[in-house]
């Protein structure tokens, strides 16, 4: 069996500030990790190939730094890595990333495609989708546990209010939540073994066949007018005493801020 | 000489910080309190592969190195000493011993399962009348057929009773010295091999500390490890490595120490300010981070010389001795910063006071590093 996980560098959102002006992410000095939803999807692929056996290439579209994540899949235990990285490829919105992704997934071989649900930094929930009507295969987003059986995926697809049990012929594309599972850690052979023996591969611009007009921020139809920060609500605290204590405590509360 | 890490031992040191930070500190505070040896801790490190991580894949081991194994003994033990202890005495004393004197069948039966991350290990020279004074073993083991018959018993002994495979020594010619010392493998459930109570400690308390008893204790033949009366220079050379761990400890625990610290001098306020915009904070924590910085190249020195394949015993012992005596002053500054809340439980640095100290004294004092520095110079 042959699995393709794209993965994203994305800079760590929990420690990111909001540019209060510009309503940008600032983004210097955040460290970068692999995005949540991706790394669960990459752990479902190494389950399986854990318990039946198969091939896990992970793909990337990014500057070089990207490197690091494909040598954390690597150091997990994927098979191969593919970086897709060309100023070609830049200021790319979900459309462009797509064909750029799919141009590239063309190039190799699968059974099961996963990608993330979405990604922390821009949380569109696109790209997989987007990916899977490419290459003209079925796909099913924001599953929460999957297994195969003979050339089928039973995916449980998760809403919000209810879950749904689909099933779907082999190739297809699947959406992972963070939720999937716990990714494992890195062994630290697996990092040695991932800078030392294995290999990133670099595709470029000319490596892949894809129409210019797709690409890159000219193949972008995407046009960002405005972004703001929304105020952050405070977590919440949760009172773990008897009815008659909560109801207090609630009373008080209220009263200390002048409600009751 | 560059002093950078490469590429994969920085993401080695990231996974080290990850890892303590989510399986190790939330055990830390409770197996300081309760004595308690964290299990949960240790089987963790099994499954990541912590355990092996010096020693080549052939034999069960991850592939990385001295350098990549000091990190993780460094990170883990930012917050807690104890899990930081039970990985050094682990590798460095009970794996390392194995991996540098024992032969092919030994390192099958005994090293691999050390590494692969089934078994836990543990190395026992120290005895009432032989601390420093090493060479003044009083536990004997004598021939009988196949076999060798232990007596005598071992003190202070880190990872004790939860270890199953210990390193031992013992006098196998009484008269000849140090030239009669063996190194012994012994596995925990032999007959007349036992344990004493577990010692109550001032600092890493999780630790399971304990004396070894053997009493008519049998072992086959083929448990010698290394040749008969080659065991004083097989703890020698096995402690020379295991400095370089305890360094690694110490090290890590200023550095948490620190950590903390800086997090609470921005918090906390008086004379309406935080304490950290007055300049007696700034000076102390500029000059705790230059001793630090000044003990990690000295560790990670020496860690790299071992890798090398170069002498490294003064490099271990001047490391060792700079960064213990550099963690108990700074945790000691570290509690002063803190003031009361320093000298209370919940706030950690109380906790990292008192592991500290005992970086100075165990695997050879600071006394003893002294000699083996002086000793270069004198020759």
């Amino acid at each position: 069996m042959k699995i393709i996980v794209c993965i994203k560098q994305v800079p760590d959102t929990t420690e990111v500030r909001i540019d209060p002006v510009k309503g940008t992410l600032i983004r210097d000095g955040v460290p970068s990790i692999m995005n949540p939803d991706d790394k669960a999807g990459l752990e479902a692929a190494l389950r399986l190939k854990d318990e039946i056996g198969a091939h896990v290439s992970v793909i990337s579209m990014g500057p070089r730094q990207a490197d690091a994540v494909l040598r954390e899949a690597l150091a997990m235990g994927a098979n191969a890595a593919y970086l897709l990285s060309d100023s070609a490829f830049s200021g790319a919105d979900t459309w462009a990333t797509s064909s750029t992704l799919a141009a590239a997934i063309e190039k190799l071989e699968y059974d099961l495609i996963i990608t993330g649900r979405q990604a922390i930094d821009g949380d569109t929930a696109q790209v997989g989708p987007e990916i899977a009507e490419h290459l003209g295969i079925p796909h099913i987003s924001y599953c929460e546990d999957l297994r195969i059986e003979g050339d089928e995926v039973i995916v449980k697809r998760q809403f919000e209010d209810r879950y749904q049990i689909l099933s779907a012929r082999l190739p297809v594309l699947i959406t992972a939540l963070g939720e999937l599972n716990e990714p494992r850690y890195m062994t630290p052979g697996g990092i040695f073994d991932a800078y030392r023996e294995s290999e990133v591969i670099v595709w470029t611009r000319d490596d892949l066949t894809v129409n210019t007009a797709n690409i890159g921020l000219k193949g972008s139809p995407t046009r960002v007018a405005k972004t703001e920060a929304k105020s952050v609500k405070q977590p919440g605290t949760k009172i773990e005493t008897g009815v008659d204590e909560s109801v207090q405590y609630v009373i008080d509360k209220l009263k200390e801020k002048y409600l009751l | 000489m560059e002093f950078n890490l490469s590429k994969e031992h920085l993401m080695a040191k990231q996974l080290f910080h990850d890892f303590a930070v989510k399986e190790v500190e939330p055990w830390a505070e409770e197996t300081d309190e309760f004595h308690r040896f964290p299990w949960e801790v240790v089987h963790k490190m099994q499954d990541v592969g912590l355990l092996g991580i010096p020693f080549p894949k052939e034999l069960g081991g991850q592939g990385c190195d001295t350098l990549a194994y000091i990190l993780a003994v460094e990170e883990i033990s930012k917050v807690c000493g104890t899990s930081g202890v039970i990985l050094s005495a682990h590798t460095s004393l009970a794996a390392d011993a194995i991996f540098l004197h024992g032969n092919d069948e030994q390192k099958e039966k005994f090293l691999r399962p050390l590494i692969d991350g089934r078994k836990l290990g543990s190395f026992a020279l120290t005895e009432a009348e032989a601390g420093t004074d090493a060479a003044g073993q009083q536990t004997k083991a004598v021939r009988d057929g196949d076999e060798w018959l232990i007596n005598g018993s071992k003190i202070f002994i880190t990872n004790a009773q939860v270890a199953d495979t210990y390193i031992v020594f013992a006098m196998t010619d009484k008269a000849a010295g140090t030239r009669g010392i063996s190194a012994f493998i012994i596995e925990n459930g032999t007959p007349g091999f036992t344990f004493g109570p577990p010692e109550k400690k001032m600092g890493i308390r999780g630790s399971s500390t304990c004396e070894l008893i053997f009493e008519n204790c049998r072992i086959p033949i083929g448990n010698l490890l290394g040749r008969e009366g080659k065991g004083f220079g097989i703890a020698m050379s096995t402690l020379d490595g295991g400095r370089i761990g305890i360094a690694a400890q110490a090290l890590g625990i200023a550095e948490g120490a620190l950590e903390k610290t800086v997090q609470y001098v921005k918090e906390r306020k008086q004379f309406n300010s935080p304490i950290a915009k007055f300049q007696n904070t700034q000076f102390v924590l500029a000059h705790m981070k230059t001793e630090i910085e000044a003990a990690r190249w000295l560790v990670y020195n020496a860690a790299i010389l071992k890798d090398s394949r170069k002498p490294f015993a003064t490099e271990a012992a001047m490391a060792k001795l700079k960064a213990s005596q550099m963690a108990v002053a700074v945790t000691n500054e570290c509690v002063q910063l803190h003031g009361g809340y320093g000298y209370i439980q919940s706030f950690h640095v109380e906790r990292m006071m008192r592991d500290a100290k005992i970086t100075e004294i165990y695997e050879g004092t600071s006394e003893v590093m002294k000699m083996v520095i002086s000793a270069s110079l004198l020759r």
